[in-house]
């Protein structure tokens, strides 16, 4: 097998390009507003989708219809009006011949604010994305280099025709379609995501990414991840997400399983951005997301998310620590601005021996805004030995945020050692001070003790993402004093 | 270099300083001791540009030039420094983060590109090799769990590497024993040139052992009451502030 060299990769990307030609403002296939079982059954023919695939779908859509949208966590928002929602949106065609100049120009400079020209994103070495707008997964690079391992990385509508025995051997195993209100909805409309595989004993030798974006408006983004790792396997993914201004909410319900067999590591990183409203409350993302995994023996998986966007977030990404001596960790920084509300945090059930879980926790309110965290530590009788340390930092600025804590704790081991620290803190006027003095303007004082606030999460993000991280919570917390 | 006129000042509507004159040359070292309460730091702050200090009347120039409309930054950028009486703690940002930002803010502020990483380590090795800072001190947490002379040595550190002006020492001594004490004024010592000033604010006499003044002031409620030279420290440490007031009083 010859190797895969670094002009390989310039070749790839070159003749890849053009496919980035989708973030203009092109023209899309929008299935009518409101959902019934036609229309479930519509997106699963678009799809050509197996049999069983829309068997299940139809199954999950009995039991949404059954069920009540949750109002037990820290948020007030209008409900969605489920039936005024376009369940389906594709980009009708790619345009090769489109250049930079036809792109979003709001976007473009978006990106030049996190210093990440669109054509650096082109260029950006090492990582292999898949890129879903609206429902449609448009590309899939690095195919070839992927290919070569054995690993699996592709739309999950492909992966649904070309390695069903996989998918329906897990799709819906961690989030069980009746899991909740969100996860039944996704079940039944999800239109693409991403779906992976790494194969026994494999170490995935890039990071794989997917980047989503809601680009229609009144459309509903409903993507869904499903990663394997198999025995003693690596992988490091990344998910990345924005969505263009309007004034309208937007409705991203999104499910990610994750299933690491035994001895396998998955590190999976969120930087969420999506459109936060404006500095009135008025539009942004509402994102419900049900995200889960399962570590069989000796697994680890480790989520790392930066969440600064949407007008109201709803995510608790969660580890079944099943197997004995499995590692759960989660490490979060959420950024609440202007009138955003967050709901976040995380569940770790342990239920194998010598389970262990670190849960690191940061969340940062300034404006309006509220931000809670949510976690549940799960110790099961047959746990023995399990560990868990939480830590919880809130940091606030100005007197109008407020940041709030809900740590839950059920322990049925008497083995179990669970630790848990808070803290809360506000960014005085003192701290402020101090900076300008040494010549750091407001602006700049408050990133900096932001970054310093989040620096061990940060340090959990691959180096790439962490740059970008950081110059995301910048732009977030903009104006936000003054 | 430092020409404070008639300076009136308040914060939250309580009037502090009333009426404070003071001229400060390239060069020399001011001193400036008072009882507590006196306006010593209010003095500090209101020069260094804390917003929540009004000045009711009067003006404050550096080098000719009224500071008045400048925020807090703008006047690091000129060239002031505070060594402040109780630094705050910053979380998560190392030493060296910390000092590195700063000079590049200044920097900035002047036109200038950041400072090459390289002669930012050489100047960072140099300026802690001078104040016996040791390397592991650079990458903790700015002041988080440092001791009171940690905190100091700090202070004096990041005035080496910012290389003001004018430099306004606030109860630098405080908290300080005595080794530290002298491993502070002896950072001072050397900083000191003919361009540039230092005022140091003091409620005791013992730092200027170390720092020798050219002038000593009295601050007693808001107001240079008396100065001289530096046998006038000597004598308030002997014989106290009361027969200062008892003469203002009569």
């Amino acid at each position: 097998m010859s190797k895969y060299t670094e002009d390989d990769l310039r070749e790839e990307l070159k003749t890849k390009e053009y496919e980035y030609g989708f973030f203009t403002d092109i023209e899309s296939e929008t299935f009518p507003i409101g959902l019934n079982e036609d229309i479930v059954r519509a997106i699963s023919k678009k799809k050509n989708e197996p049999e069983w695939m829309t068997e299940w779908r139809l199954e999950a859509f009995k039991v949404w219809k059954a069920m009540e949208e949750p109002d037990w966590a820290n948020v007030n928002y209008t409900k969605p009006d489920f039936q005024a929602i376009a369940y389906y949106s594709a980009p009708v065609a790619v345009d090769p011949n489109k250049t930079l100049d036809d792109v979003d120009p709001d976007l473009l400079a978006m990106y030049k604010k996190l210093g990440i020209s669109v054509d650096e994103q082109k260029k950006m070495n090492n990582v292999a994305m898949d890129i879903v707008v609206d429902s449609v997964s448009v590309a899939t690079t690095f195919k070839k280099t992927l290919a070569e391992k054995g690993i699996i990385f592709m739309p999950i509508s492909e992966a649904i025709q070309e390695h069903p025995e996989l998918v329906k051997k897990y799709i819906g195993t961690i989030v069980p379609t009746k899991d909740n209100f969100y996860a039944a909805l996704n079940s039944a409309v999800f239109s693409d995501g991403s779906f992976c595989y790494i194969p026994k004993g494999v170490k995935c030798p890039m990071e794989l990414s997917t980047y989503f974006r809601i680009n229609q408006g009144g459309t509903g983004q409903f993507e869904r991840t499903l990663l394997i790792a198999d025995e003693g396997s690596y992988v490091s993914y990344l998910e990345g997400c924005t969505a263009p201004s309007r004034d309208e909410n937007q409705l991203h319900a999104a499910v990610v399983e994750l299933i690491a067999l035994d001895d396998a590591e998955i590190k999976y990183s969120t930087v969420q951005n999506w459109y936060p409203g404006n500095a009135e409350g008025l539009g942004g993302v509402y994102n419900f997301v049900t995200k889960r995994g399962l570590c069989e023996k000796n697994a680890k998986i480790s989520w790392t998310q930066v969440e600064t966007g949407s007008a109201v977030t709803w995510k608790y990404p969660s580890c079944i620590l099943k197997g004995d001596n499995s590692v759960g960790e989660f490490y979060s920084i959420a950024v609440t601005n202007n009138y955003q509300q967050a709901d976040t945090g995380t569940k770790m059930i342990h239920l194998g021996k010598n389970t262990k879980s670190t849960i690191i926790s940061k969340g940062i309110s300034a404006g309006k805004s509220q931000n809670s965290y949510r976690g549940l530590v799960q110790v099961s009788a047959r746990a023995d030995n399990a560990r868990n340390f939480s830590q919880c930092d809130s940091l606030l600025m100005g007197n109008e945020c407020g940041a709030h804590t809900f740590p839950y704790i059920e322990a049925k081991n008497k083995t179990a050692m669970i630790e848990h620290e808070a803290t809360t803190s506000k960014i005085g006027e003192d701290q402020i001070f101090y900076c300008n003095q040494r010549g750091i303007d407001t602006e700049k004082a408050i990133a900096l003790i932001v970054n310093g606030f989040s620096k061990d999460v940060l340090n959990k993000l691959p180096m790439e993402f962490a740059v970008e991280a950081q110059k995301l919570l910048e732009i977030s917390l903009e104006g936000s004093v003054g | 270099m430092l020409q404070i006129k008639d300076l009136h000042a308040s914060v939250e509507d309580k009037t502090i300083l009333r009426g404070i004159n003071l001229e400060v040359k390239a060069g020399e070292v001011h001193a400036i001791m008072g009882p507590n309460g006196s306006g010593k730091s209010t003095l500090a702050s209101v020069i260094a540009g804390k917003e929540e200090y009004e000045v009711d009347k009067g003006e404050i120039l550096l080098n000719e030039e009224d500071l008045e409309e400048l925020a807090a930054e703008e006047r690091a950028h000129k060239g002031i420094f505070l060594s402040f009486q109780y630094p705050v703690e910053i979380p998560g940002v190392s030493v060296t983060n910390f000092i590195k930002t700063a000079i590049n803010a200044t920097r900035k502020a002047k036109g200038l590109a950041d400072m090459p990483a390289k002669d930012m380590l050489k100047m960072i090795r140099e300026k802690s090799e001078m104040l016996e800072i040791d390397r592991k001190f650079l990458s903790r947490s700015l002041n988080v769990g440092f001791s009171g002379g940690e905190k100091k040595r700090n202070e004096i550190f990041q005035m080496a590497m910012l290389e003001p002006k004018l430099a306004i020492l606030d109860e630098t001594d405080s908290g300080l024993d005595i080794d530290a004490l002298r491993i502070v004024a002896n950072g001072v010592n050397k900083l000191k040139s003919k361009d540039n000033a230092v005022v140091v604010i003091t409620h005791y006499q013992r730092l200027l052992d170390y720092i020798v003044p050219d002038f000593v002031h009295v601050l007693l409620d808001g107001r240079i009451v008396k100065s001289g030279g530096p046998e006038l420290a000597h004598e308030l440490e002997e014989k106290g502030y009361d027969w200062i007031k008892e003469e203002v009083d009569a």
